[in-house]
């Protein structure tokens, strides 16, 4: 069903992760993802694990969530190991017809496949945890300075945090109008791609319409309390950093830092 | 008593299971839907009653239980699944929503296409359906330009042209005025006495229940919590409080009434009820 899909889903709780700062968090991710990338050894792969899984264990997100979010991913990752394990140099260990499988092509399978299913973990943490209009708060308040260069940051964020608001309500949407034209005997998994090319119409013209309706009511709410841009708006909740953001941002580039420094010496 | 068409056993939905979502939205409801009659199911807001109905056409699959029409698991086979469509009609709530066509007459047809009928046996379908729901007139207009009640009872149409053995509707009048109301649930029990068709509505109007329904199913978080018919279900006011429903207002009438030392005779629930009941009062009094 629709409504299985977990990505960007936000995870309610009550953690330290939950309640870190979210650009407390999102500068972590890039911070991370730096990591991942400067990572060229077991050892320094073990280091930015450790700190995936010690974040994991203390946001109390299930490892089954987690796995289950992977799911769409498993043929990238696959496909990634795959072709990391045939293209290694060195000496082949195994060799068939056009395939050689070397050391080095293990290995680069193995850290390849690791450094995609890190990151895309890493990223989900953020979303687990994070709502979503925290995570265009913070985004809006890092890409603050972008206003001086006339980039349209609050705008950018409005919109972003409307449209997140709006996914589960659009997929909760399109659920009940498939139902209901499914009640009326509609089928859409069968006949050629023309016909179910047009098996699709009955669900996207309500979608449509609604969706239409949807953002005329809410462009009429949202003047009727007086919205006008970003321009002298204010915040009922203000973000501030606490300890615990300085804590974990110096975690996080106390790992960095390590990894990098690991990698200097050729680790 | 009827025989029973369709029956559910043990049936248990489980929302989003083994995420942080989970939730149990019907637990264990052994219901059963007799021919002809009309039932009423009843429950607060979030009791379950949209899930459970989803269950009554395979639109929804059983956590575990099972869903019989006339005896037959509908989750057997795909055939089993496209018979429950074609026998038990579902109506969402607010259908209006799911009109797509350009005119009312195609979108009342969509139904019968997809049941593969033959063209004369549609056209013939569309018109009855219409009919049903008066709007035979509008059968040329885009269901785009209707009004509100309009396009409900033309949605309406939609699933009543499948000609279903058993009609389910979810809050078929919510959102309405009291014209839009009683213009629908007429329709509705025009469809009913025509056809003999089994009426199943989900409500959580007290009132509505009390004037159209011959039994009642109250569900409460999931469960069902009483059944009977609604003489038999107003009787438990206080019960009904309890899991956030009400009395209708003529019952909580009679009771004080009857608290303040008027003997009300009989049962009350809806206002014809009130007025043969306070009728009878006045002639035994000047009688007397
Ligand atoms: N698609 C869904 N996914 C997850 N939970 C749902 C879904 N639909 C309903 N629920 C939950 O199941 C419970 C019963 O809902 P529903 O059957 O719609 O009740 P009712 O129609 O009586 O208001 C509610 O708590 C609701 O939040
Ligand atoms: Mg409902």
């Amino acid at each position: 069903m629709l409504k299985d899909i977990t990505l960007g889903q936000f995870f309610p709780g009550n953690t330290v992760v939950h309640r870190l700062d979210p650009r407390t968090k999102i500068l972590l991710v890039i911070i991370y993802i730096a990591a991942l990338f400067v990572a060229k050894s077991w050892i320094s792969y073990a280091c930015v694990l450790v700190f995936l899984i010690f974040a994991i264990t203390i946001s109390k997100i299930k490892l089954k969530v987690m796995l289950k979010g992977m799911k769409p991913l498993i043929f990238i990752i696959v496909l990634t190991a795959a072709l990391n394990l045939f293209y290694g140099s060195g000496e082949p260990l195994v060799e068939f017809w056009i395939f050689k499988i070397t050391r080095d092509g293990i290995t680069r399978a193995i850290f390849m496949s690791a450094r995609i299913i890190m990151l895309v973990m890493g990223t989900f943490m953020l979303t687990y945890t994070t709502s979503p209009i925290m995570l265009t708060y913070g985004l809006e308040l890092l890409l603050g300075p972008l206003k001086k260069l006339k980039v349209p940051v609050h705008e950018l964020a409005m919109v972003m945090s409307m449209a997140l608001r709006l996914i589960p309500t659009l997929i909760e949407e399109t659920d009940k109008i498939m139902s209901a034209q499914k009640a009326r005997g509609a089928q859409f998994d069968t006949g050629n791609l023309i016909e179910k090319a047009k098996a699709m119409l009955p669900i996207l013209v309500p979608l449509f319409i609604s969706s239409f309706r949807r953002a005329d009511e809410l462009a009429t709410a949202m003047e009727a309390r007086c919205y006008h841009g970003g321009e002298g708006r204010t915040r009922l909740n203000v973000l501030k950093f606490a300890v615990r953001d300085y804590g974990a941002l110096s975690v996080g580039v106390a790992v960095l830092a390590g990894v990098a420094v690991l990698a200097g010496f050729g680790l | 008593m009827n025989e029973g068409i369709l029956k559910t056993e043990k049936l248990t939905h489980v929302y989003s299971p083994g995420t942080p979502f989970e939730m149990v939205a019907v637990r264990d409801v052994d219901i059963e839907i007799r021919k002809g009659e009309v039932l009423g199911i009843i429950g607060h807001t979030g009791s379950g009653k949209s899930t459970l109905i989803q269950h009554l056409n395979a639109l929804v699959k059983p956590s575990s239980g099972r869903v019989l029409l006339e005896g037959r698991d509908i989750n057997e086979s795909k055939e089993s699944i496209k018979e429950a469509r074609a026998k038990v009609g579902l109506v969402f709530q607010y259908p209006e929503y799911q009109l797509f066509e350009e005119t009312v007459y195609k979108d009342i047809a969509f139904g019968p296409k997809n049941m593969k009928l033959p063209e004369d046996e549609i056209d013939r379908r569309v018109r009855e359906a219409a009919r049903f729901v008066g709007v035979e007139e509008l059968l040329d207009r885009s269901p785009f330009d209707l009004s509100g009640g309009q396009k409900r009872r033309a949605a309406i149409a939609g699933v009543i042209a499948m000609m279903p053995e058993v009609l389910v509707l979810d809050e078929p009048m919510a959102g309405l005025d009291p014209q839009g109301r009683e213009e629908i649930m007429g329709n509705i029990l025009s469809y009913h006495e025509e056809t003999g068709a089994a009426i199943v509505i989900v409500t959580h109007s007290m009132e509505e229940a009390a004037r159209y329904t011959d039994r009642m199913i109250v569900l409460n978080h999931g469960s069902v919590a009483m059944e009977g018919t609604p003489e038999e279900v107003f009787s438990r006011g206080e019960e009904l409080r309890r899991i956030g429903l009400a009395t209708p207002v003529m019952t909580d009438v009679a009771d004080k009434l009857r608290a303040l030392g008027v003997e009300v005779p009989g049962t009350v629930y809806t206002v014809e009820q009130m007025v043969t009941a306070l009728t009878a009062l006045e002639r035994g009094r000047r009688g007397a």
